[in-house]
């Protein structure tokens, strides 16, 4: 196993079952989507036009908390161009003015009583030209009487707190949810017993996903057929069909979503925006096509945050380092209304994964939500379900564990890993681990990066007054939602379906329930099938996104495309397998015992010329399909996944800190993965680049804050800072590979992990760099300034 | 106000308010949806064009600003049917995911390439450093204008053999072709 710099991943050369020309799994395809993308052929949502199109502006609250005394239209509904101009009393004569959120809350569409949040959608004006539409929204004219905002969670939950929530029956404070997991009494009882006990205090910032393509929607009802033709930017386009038919009561056949070419997730294109149900009424109501694209500012201020975590943890630990228990209590900002994405089951989605990579015997966390007046959201960015916080919170946690007993950080970790022969491992929380090398894959890191040459470097250094830390965290996530018995969203079981058509001529379409946003769906998945039949993955098209055209799914997000999509690929090509050996046997003249596979054929035991291809088996199922046998080679499958996947890994970053302005630069970044069996070795690399970057823009400068008052601080991108290719560091990736036992090809989901896993370890480097004069925490933004402070004795807490 | 434009070597002409962008002159009014648009100030750079050879963030610019003068958009970089050096280096090294600041990221590279056929990776993250992208975390966006460079030297070096009538592998130039 080795590194390699700039450049593609050494490690265990996979097995390749299948030629460079049929492509299956392990072969970096070079992508089929490419095509259309470099030529500008792209097809987002904004590039939908349909003819008689009208634009949508939104006006949006200026202010954070107050009561809406009056809104006057007149002028805007004026203007030239203004077709109409919607306000929340209209649309509360259809019951609109509210609608459901993905966790059981309710969401204002248009405000109507108050305005909760600072960017909450008012009004909306429906123009012939996005200009006039823009201009008339600044015409409306909207009254309010201020009132005091609420803006972090310690306020919402103190004492005669202002209450956000005054519309929901029974809420009398501003608390959104409070949830557990663990054993309570083991915990006490391990801490008891512990020689140390080392605690840390972090915010994990607000943060957003801010996928370079903003949201929108083209809805399209038509006023002859009552047929609605939803163009969204949807990560979830099934799920989201059927919202529609519950919350705008229309008849679910009569729905169509299509999710065009995405221009980037991460997230937030999971939840259902008021904009999308504005939108989708103002159509039915006028009877022409209402298009609805985001400014930035409106994405960063209004669509779903990520984030926003005030964390306390407490490891038990014995004077030899070993971990005993481990407390951790969450208190969570989730804005004015609860729009997390969970699923049903976990307030706190996968927090409860805090235990990490450790053997932990014991473990108790509760977790408390507070409304404040901020954007609701709460979604998973680049993350399933909240497992980037946990991690965050375990990995720094263990760091300053090794700082008070005196033990090195690699040390400390290699004792309390869950070792190989422990799995499938039963955690404290309630996982059940699949599988795991934890102590290979740091290995791994460690030699890379020669982690003994940088520790006596580091003493050196110290010696001579420069800065300069080793940050690591090995991480474990838990990504696939999920089995159908504990993972739902809306009470939506979260499997996932592949449909699978083979044509006469031996080519293939494969549709799927998952959409891809930039993972590559059409190429991997068309190399799942490849590995599977042995049709060349050119010759498969991969279909995602229409909702009349493809099977029920639940979505992208997560990373469960492929644990969960991924699986049902492979077991509905097995399935035509099974049947081609049927078609096989009677072409042959043979017994279908007598047969054998190899990749894109069948011969006959002993007698390798006597074969036919799956292309021949294909033309043979629709022009002589054998006595009693069904014509035709298709399937579809539904794939409830036994256990989630747990991919894992070991990050080390090495930083150099200017001690005169508390810059700090990353020297090294060397990531090592396993995500089990990789489909497509290039783009997985691509994957956990684009993690690392996005990992490096939290705990440098990518976050969202509020003043006093509640205006957001963070609302385009001059102010929420997303690093360029200037500022991010280079990446050097590694690979171990452990392969899921329970996932039919042996793939964990990939997309996530390094956003999960790499924030921990710039984190770690910086504090390690500093660790010496005492610092024990910075909270991200780790930005220059939060350095020199700590150096200078004023941290931010910590001990 | 009328203006004509050159866009990818054909004169367009519309009447036009004077407000509107050229982002959107290009995308509303002549359907040209290659150029994209992601922030409306300047920051994220997914609506760059070259405006007379130069990279501009159409999203800042007007489109009366640009009468009389030649854009080039992605849509114009494919040349006789075949994909340039910069769209296929993209696809090889695996430069895109999304795709949505790939026509950007494209347009800077093919203006880097003519100023410096060979550069360093310092030098095109200096090149890119106006564009955005959050997918691919900008390494495989380096190689991939790397591969373009090479590649475009190579071809220009395949040519001069062909153009001197011989087989013979030449030399590496020692001045490479502006």
């Amino acid at each position: 196993m080795t590194t390699t710099t700039n450049g593609a991943a050494a490690g265990e050369a996979p097995t390749l079952s299948t030629s460079h020309e049929i492509g299956g799994m392990g072969h970096s395809l070079r992508r089929k989507e490419d095509d259309r993308f470099i030529q500008g052929a792209g097809n987002y949502l904004d590039d939908v036009v349909l003819p008689g199109m009208l634009h949508m502006a939104i006006l949006r609250s200026p202010i954070a908390h107050g009561r809406i005394v009056s809104i006057n239209t007149e002028a805007a509904g004026a203007v030239p161009g203004v077709v109409a101009v919607v306000t929340g009393e209209m649309l509360a004569a259809y019951k609109l003015a509210w609608m459901p959120t993905l966790s059981g809350d309710t969401q204002a569409v248009l405000a109507t009583d108050k305005v909760r949040f600072q960017g909450q959608e008012v009004a909306a004006v429906i123009a012939e030209d996005p200009y006039i539409a823009q201009d008339a929204v600044e015409l409306i004219d909207v009254e309010y009487d201020q009132l005091q905002a609420v803006v972090t969670p310690q306020q919402a939950l103190a004492e005669g707190a202002p209450l956000i929530r005054d519309e929901k029956e029974g809420q009398t404070d501003n608390s959104c949810y409070t949830w557990e997991s663990g054993d309570a009494a083991a915990t006490e009882a391990a801490f008891a017993a512990a020689d140390k006990i080392v605690s840390l205090d972090t915010h994990y910032p607000r943060s957003h996903p801010s996928p370079l393509e903003t949201c929108g929607i083209v809805a399209d009802v038509s006023p002859a057929t009552g047929h609605a033709t939803l163009y969204m930017t949807s990560q979830a386009p099934h799920a989201h069909r059927t919202l529609f038919a519950i919350v705008a009561g229309l008849p679910e056949q009569n729905i169509r979503v299509i999710s065009p070419d995405i221009g980037g997730g991460f997230g937030n294109k999971v939840p259902i925006y008021p904009g999308y149900v504005v939108a989708t009424a103002a159509s039915l109501l006028i009877g022409r096509p209402v298009k609805w694209v985001e400014t930035r500012t409106e994405n960063l201020i209004s669509t779903g945050f990520a984030r926003d975590y005030y964390m306390h943890g407490e490891l038990a630990l014995s004077n030899d380092g070993k971990m005993l228990g481990l407390r951790v209590k969450m208190l969570s900002d989730n804005g004015a209304f609860y729009a997390d994405a969970q699923p049903t089951k976990f307030r706190a989605g996968l927090f409860h994964i805090v235990t990490g990579s450790y053997d932990l015997p014991a473990a108790y966390i509760t977790t408390e939500g507070a409304y404040t007046n901020k954007a609701p959201g709460g979604v998973a960015y680049r993350c399933s379900f909240r497992v980037t916080e946990a991690s965050y919170l375990i990995e720094r946690l263990v760091q300053n564990a090794a700082y008070e007993l005196g033990i090195d950080p690699v040390q400390l970790r290699m004792r309390n890993f869950i070792r190989p022969e422990q799995f499938p491992y039963h955690s404290a929380t309630g996982f059940v681990y699949d599988s795991g090398e934890y102590a290979r894959a740091l290995q791994l890191a460690l030699d890379t990066v020669g982690y003994d040459e940088l520790r006596a470097e580091q003493a050196a250094a110290r010696a001579e007054g420069r800065l300069m830390g080793i940050g690591m965290a090995s991480f474990t996530e838990v990504v696939g939602a999920g089995n159908a018995k504990d993972f739902d969203i809306a009470g939506l079981k979260m499997f996932d379906s592949a449909e699978l058509r083979v044509h006469p001529t031996g080519k293939a379409i494969l549709k799927l329930g998952v959409k891809s946003q930039g993972q590559g769906h059409e190429t991997t998945f068309a190399q799942i099938v490849a590995n599977e039949l042995g049709i060349p993955a050119n010759d498969i098209v991969v279909q995602e996104g229409d909702t009349d055209n493809t099977p029920y799914g639940l979505g992208t997000y997560a990373s469960r495309s492929t644990p969960v999509g991924g699986a049902a690929t492979a077991v509905v090509a097995r399935q035509l397998r099974d049947k081609a050996r049927v078609i096989a046997a009677h072409l042959l003249e043979a017994s279908e015992d007598d047969l054998e596979w190899e990749p894109g054929k069948f011969h006959v035991r002993g007698a390798p010329d006597r074969s036919v291809t799956i292309q021949d088996i294909a033309f043979a199922a629709y022009t002589n399909p054998p006595p009693g046998v069904q014509a035709g080679l298709e399937g579809v499958h539904y794939y409830d996944p036994p256990n989630m996947t747990y991919p894992f890994g070991s990050y080390l970053v090495v930083v150099d800190i200017d001690p005169e302005t508390g810059q700090w630069k990353v020297r090294r970044m060397v990531a090592v993965d396993d995500c089990g069996n990789r489909i497509n070795p290039m783009i997985v690399e691509g994957q956990i680049h684009g993690g690392l970057a996005e990992g490096y823009a939290m705990s440098s400068m990518q976050y969202i804050t509020f003043d006093d008052d509640g205006n957001c601080i963070g609302s385009n991108y001059m102010d929420y800072l997303i690093p360029t290719a200037w500022e991010t560091p280079r990446f050097e990736l590694g690979e171990t590979v452990t392969p899921s036992p329970h996932h039919p090809i042996g793939a964990k989901g990939i997309g996530e992990s390094a956003t999960v896993g790499s924030p921990a370890a710039y984190v770690n480097a910086v504090v390690d760099a500093l660790a010496h004069l005492g610092v024990r925490n910075i909270d991200m933004p780790v930005t220059p300034a939060r350095v020199w402070d700590a150096i200078h004795g004023a941290g931010t807490g910590g001990q | 106000m009328n203006i004509t434009v050159t866009v990818n070597g054909t004169p367009r002409s519309a009447d036009i308010e004077p407000r509107v962008l050229l982002a959107d002159f290009l995308r509303r009014i002549l359907g040209m949806t290659g150029t994209h648009i992601g922030c409306d100030t300047t920051s994220c750079g997914v609506c760059t064009v070259l405006l007379d050879g130069r990279p501009v963030k159409s999203c800042t610019v007007f489109a009366v600003q640009a009468d009389g003068r030649e854009i080039t958009t992605v849509e114009g970089l494919k040349a006789a049917g075949v994909l340039s050096a910069v769209q296929r280096g993209f696809k090889e090294e695996h430069g895109l995911q999304c795709g949505f600041c790939t026509p950007a990221m494209m347009l800077v590279g093919t203006n880097l390439l003519e100023h410096n056929p060979d550069p360093t990776d310092d030098e095109i993250r200096w090149a890119i450093s106006g564009n955005l992208c959050r997918c691919t975390g900008y390494m495989n966006i380096v190689k991939a204008i790397q591969w373009a460079g090479r590649t475009r030297l190579e071809e220009a070096a395949e040519a001069e053999r062909a153009a001197a009538g011989t087989d013979e592998p030449a030399q590496a130039p020692e001045e490479v072709p502006a």
